[in-house]
C-alpha cells in the first residue's frame, strides 16, 4: 500500500504504509524536495513487546522458550542464543554430539527461512509480481519446488525439534529427548532432492536481473576456525574487528530514534554495518563447503559481494551449505545420551551469540546464585541492519529519481527486502512510555 | 462461477508465527489459493483487494491505543473474524505486563521513552470487538488451522476440542509423565490441539493452548506441590503464553505470596 504527497508542489513524500513480504509491520518514507532526496525512515510501528523486562525474575531454564516468541520466523536462533548464554554464565561443557545435534536444528530453520524468503517473499520483486501466489500463477513449478524446499526445513526441525515453529526439544544443556537415528534417516532421500534443487536455486537466482549497486559495507559476523558459522566463533569484520562475543557491548551501542519502535545498532566510533547472508558471505567464503563454492563460482559470484540485490543469490548459496551441512550430520548422527547436559546454576553472566538466518543475534543475561534472571539484552539482526537499509535507500534512490513513482517505489520495497527484516523481532525490546489511563491518587 | 470468498490476515502484537503457519501449509497453499482470494495478507502479498472480507484472520494482541481502536475497522470489514493464538486469544506473552507494577517498568527506562506509546496492558481481541471463533496456541495447529478454513469453505463450524492435553496423549499412547516419572504436567488443566507433542519428548506440557474448558487448576497446583514445585514456581507456570486467560490467571494468583500488612 503506498500512497504520495504534494505531487504538484516542490516537496513530495512517497510513502510506503504498509511494507510488504516482510515479517511484520513497517513503513517507508522517502521525501523529496526540489527532485532531491531529502528524507529516509525506515518506521517500524510494529507495538514494542517488552521482553527484557518480562525476562526478570525468570529462571534460566525459561529463557530458551519464552525469547522464542520473540519470532516465530526464527525462534531456533532465539533458543540457541539464550541456551549458549547460560551455559557460558554455569560454565557447562556440551556434548559434541548435542553440539551436531543443534547444528542439524539450525539449519533445518535456515532452509526454511531462506526457502521463503528467496522464493516466497524476494523473488517475486525481480519477475515482476505481487507475490509468490501471483507467480504460481504463471510458473506453478517454481512455487511448488519452493514450498517442497521449504516443507523440508521445517521437517528437520519437527524431527528434532517436535514442531516447527516454536520447538519444544531445546533445552538448556541439549534436548528433552534424543531423535532416534531411523527418523533422521528417513530424511535422507528428500535432503538429496534438496541438495540438487538449491544448486539449481543458485542457477535462477543468478540469472535474475540486478541493478547496478554496490556499497563499501562494515560487514560482521561470527567466524569459526572450520565452519560456517551458526553457533559459534568470534565476532569480526572486514575492518578489523576480531573479538570474542563476550566483549560485544564494547564494541557495539545502540541509538534510539523517534521515528522506530526498534533501536538502531552502530559499531562504537564508525557507525552502520551491515549483518546477514551477505556478511557471513564475504567474511566466510573460505568456509564454505566445496559445492557451495562451486556453485557461487559457476554462477558468477566471486569470493567478494557487495551488491545487497545479490543477497538472493548468496541466500541461496547458503540453501546449498545448510543442506550439504544437514547430509553430513544426519549421516554422521549418534544419539546424544544423555540428551542434555546437567546444569547446576551459579551467579554470573553469560553471553551468546549465534547467526540467525537474518544475522548475528546477540543474548547478554545476568544470574543469580539460583539461576534466577536479574537482567537481560537481547539485540536481534534487523536492528542492527536498519540503519544500513536506510542509508541504502540514500545511495540508491538518487539515481532514479527521474523514475516513474510507482517503479521507483517498488524498487524502494525491494532494497529494503534485500534484508529479509525481520520486524517482530526488531521491536521485542523494553523502552516504553504508558498511557496512563487513570493516574493513581 | 461463483466469486471466491475473499480472505484476510491482520496482525496485531505478536511474533508473526501464527500467520507463518498459513505459509507453511506448503502442501495446500496453493489449494487455498485456488478456494480463497487471498485478499489482504501483507506478509505474503504487496497486493491488497479491498473489503469486505468473508473470512478475517487476526494475529496478536491490542497493546496500543491505535491498535484499539484499529481492530474496530478490522471488525467492521470482516463478515467472520477469527483469532488465531495466544495473543489474540488470550493477551499472549506481552500481557505478563498486566501483571507488573507500573512503577516497576517505568523504573527499568532508559534512552528517550516518549518516542514510544504503549497502553499499560495486552488484551485479547475478544475484549474489544466481536469474535466468531477461535483458535488457541502458541503457535495455532497447522491442522486446526486447514481445519477451520475447509471447514468454513463448506459453510459448517469447524470441530475444535475443549478437552484436555490428557486425551491425545491417551490417544497415542504415551504414558502419563505425572504418574510414570513424576514430571510436573499441565496437560490435565491445558487445551487440546498441539497432538500431546511435549509428553511425546519427555517434556510436561507448558500449557500453550491455554486453558481448557472447566480446568481444575487448584487440584492441579496441589499435585505439583507433592512433586516438590513451589509456590513462586507455580506463579511462573501459569504465566507464559496465556497468563491473562482468566482461568489461568486466577491459578496464577491463587499462588502469589500475599504481601505483609
Amino acid at each position: 500500500m503506498s500512497r504520495s504527497q504534494g505531487r504538484k508542489g516542490k516537496s513530495k513524500t512517497i510513502s510506503v504504509l504498509t511494507l510488504a513480504r516482510v515479517e511484520g509491520e513497517g513503513a517507508l518514507h522517502l521525501t523529496l524536495k526540489n527532485g532531491k532526496l531529502s528524507d529516509v525512515k525506515l518506521q517500524i510501528y510494529e507495538p514494542p513487546r517488552f521482553f527484557e523486562a518480562f525476562l526478570r525474575d525468570r529462571h534460566y531454564y525459561e529463557a530458551p522458550d519464552l525469547t522464542a516468541r520473540i519470532c516465530g520466523i526464527c525462534p531456533v536462533a532465539y533458543q540457541m542464543s539464550s541456551c549458549h548464554a547460560m551455559e557460558a554464565a554455569f560454565g557447562v561443557s556440551i556434548d559434541p554430539r548435542v553440539r551436531a545435534l543443534r547444528r542439524l536444528l539450525y539449519c533445518g530453520e535456515w532452509i526454511e527461512s531462506h526457502a521463503l524468503h528467496v522464493y516466497m517473499l524476494h523473488a517475486p520483486d525481480f519477475l515482476g509480481y505481487e507475490s509468490a501466489i501471483h507467480l504460481a500463477q504463471d510458473h506453478p513449478d517454481v512455487v511448488k519446488q519452493a514450498l517442497r524446499l521449504k516443507k523440508l526445513g521445517n521437517e528437520i526441525m519437527k524431527v528434532v525439534g517436535g514442531r516447527e515453529i516454536h520447538p519444544v526439544n531445546v533445552k538448556v544443556g541439549g534436548f528433552y529427548k534424543a531423535p532416534a537415528k531411523k527418523d533422521l534417516h528417513a530424511l535422507l532421500p528428500e535432503l538429496e532432492w534438496a541438495l540438487a534443487t538449491s544448486l539449481a536455486t543458485v542457477k535462477f537466482t543468478a540469472g535474475l536481473s540486478f541493478p547496478d549497486f554496490e556499497q563499501d559495507y562494515e560487514f560482521v559476523a561470527l567466524r569459526h576456525p572450520d565452519e560456517y558459522p551458526l553457533n559459534e566463533g568470534r565476532l569480526v569484520s572486514n575492518r578489523g574487528l576480531d573479538i570474542p562475543i563476550a566483549e560485544y557491548e564494547d564494541h557495539f551501542a545502540e541509538d534510539h530514534v523517534p521515528h522506530s519502535n526498534a533501536l538502531h545498532s552502530i559499531l562504537k566510533g564508525r557507525g552502520n554495518y551491515l549483518v546477514g547472508p551477505l556478511a557471513r558471505y564475504n567474511l566466510n567464503y573460505d568456509r564454505l563447503p566445496h559445492v557451495a563454492q562451486k556453485a557461487a563460482q559457476d554462477a558468477g559470484l566471486g569470493p567478494r559481494c557487495l551488491n545487497p540485490f545479490k543477497s538472493i543469490i548468496v541466500r541461496s548459496v547458503e540453501l546449498v551449505f545448510a543442506c550439504h551441512e544437514s547430509l553430513r550430520l544426519i549421516q554422521g548422527y549418534e544419539p546424544p545420551d544423555p540428551p542434555a547436559a546437567a546444569i547446576a546454576p551459579r551467579a554470573g553472566v553469560g553471553h551468546g551469540c549465534t547467526e540467525a538466518p537474518r544475522g548475528i543475534l546477540y543474548h547478554r543475561y545476568r544470574l543469580d546464585d539460583q539461576g534466577l534472571i536479574q537482567e537481560s539484552k537481547i539485540v536481534p539482526p534487523t536492528s542492527q541492519n536498519q540503519k544500513t537499509i536506510e542509508n541504502d535507500l540514500w545511495h540508491f534512490v538518487p539515481d532514479r529519481i527521474t523514475l516513474p513513482e510507482d517503479q521507483l517505489t517498488w524498487q524502494c520495497e525491494q532494497a529494503v527486502r534485500n534484508y529479509d527484516p525481520c520486524i517482530s523481532c526488531a521491536t521485542h525490546f523494553l523502552k516504553l512510555t504508558l498511557h496512563h489511563e487513570s493516574e493513581p491518587t | 462461477m461463483a466469486r471466491k470468498p475473499k480472505l484476510a490476515v491482520y496482525k496485531f502484537a505478536s511474533c508473526d508465527g501464527c500467520q507463518l503457519s498459513l505459509l507453511d501449509c506448503e502442501d495446500e497453499l496453493l489449494e487455498i489459493a485456488g478456494a480463497v482470494d487471498i485478499a489482504n495478507f501483507p506478509e505474503a502479498s504487496r497486493a491488497v483487494v479491498k473489503g469486505p472480507y468473508e473470512v478475517t484472520l487476526v494475529e496478536g494482541s491490542v497493546t496500543t491505543q491505535h491498535d484499539a481502536e484499529r481492530i474496530h475497522q478490522v471488525r467492521k470489514e470482516s463478515k467472520l473474524l477469527v483469532t488465531i493464538g495466544a495473543c489474540a486469544t488470550a493477551g499472549g506473552i506481552q500481557a505478563l505486563k498486566n501483571f507488573k507494577d507500573v512503577r516497576d517498568f517505568v523504573s527499568i527506562v532508559y534512552a528517550t521513552p516518549e518516542y514510544i506509546s504503549s497502553l499499560s496492558t495486552s488484551t485479547p481481541i475478544s475484549q474489544h470487538v466481536k469474535v466468531d471463533l477461535e483458535l488457541r496456541g502458541c503457535p495455532v495447529s497447522k491442522g486446526q488451522l486447514l481445519g477451520l478454513l475447509a471447514a468454513l469453505l463448506q459453510g459448517r463450524k469447524p470441530n475444535l476440542p475443549t478437552h484436555s492435553v490428557c486425551l491425545e496423549c491417551k490417544g497415542r499412547s504415551t504414558p502419563c509423565l505425572m504418574v510414570a516419572k513424576g514430571t510436573p504436567c499441565l496437560g490435565p488443566v491445558t487445551q487440546a490441539g498441539c497432538g500431546a507433542l511435549c509428553p511425546a519428548f519427555d517434556r510436561g506440557c507448558f500449557g500453550c493452548f491455554g486453558p481448557m474448558e472447566t480446568p481444575n487448576t487448584g487440584s492441579l497446583g496441589q499435585q505439583w506441590k507433592e512433586l516438590g514445585v513451589t509456590d513462586p514456581d507455580l506463579v511462573r507456570v501459569f504465566r507464559t503464553f496465556n497468563a491473562a486467560a482468566p482461568a489461568f490467571k486466577k491459578a496464577s494468583e491463587s499462588h502469589e505470596q500475599k504481601p505483609r500488612a
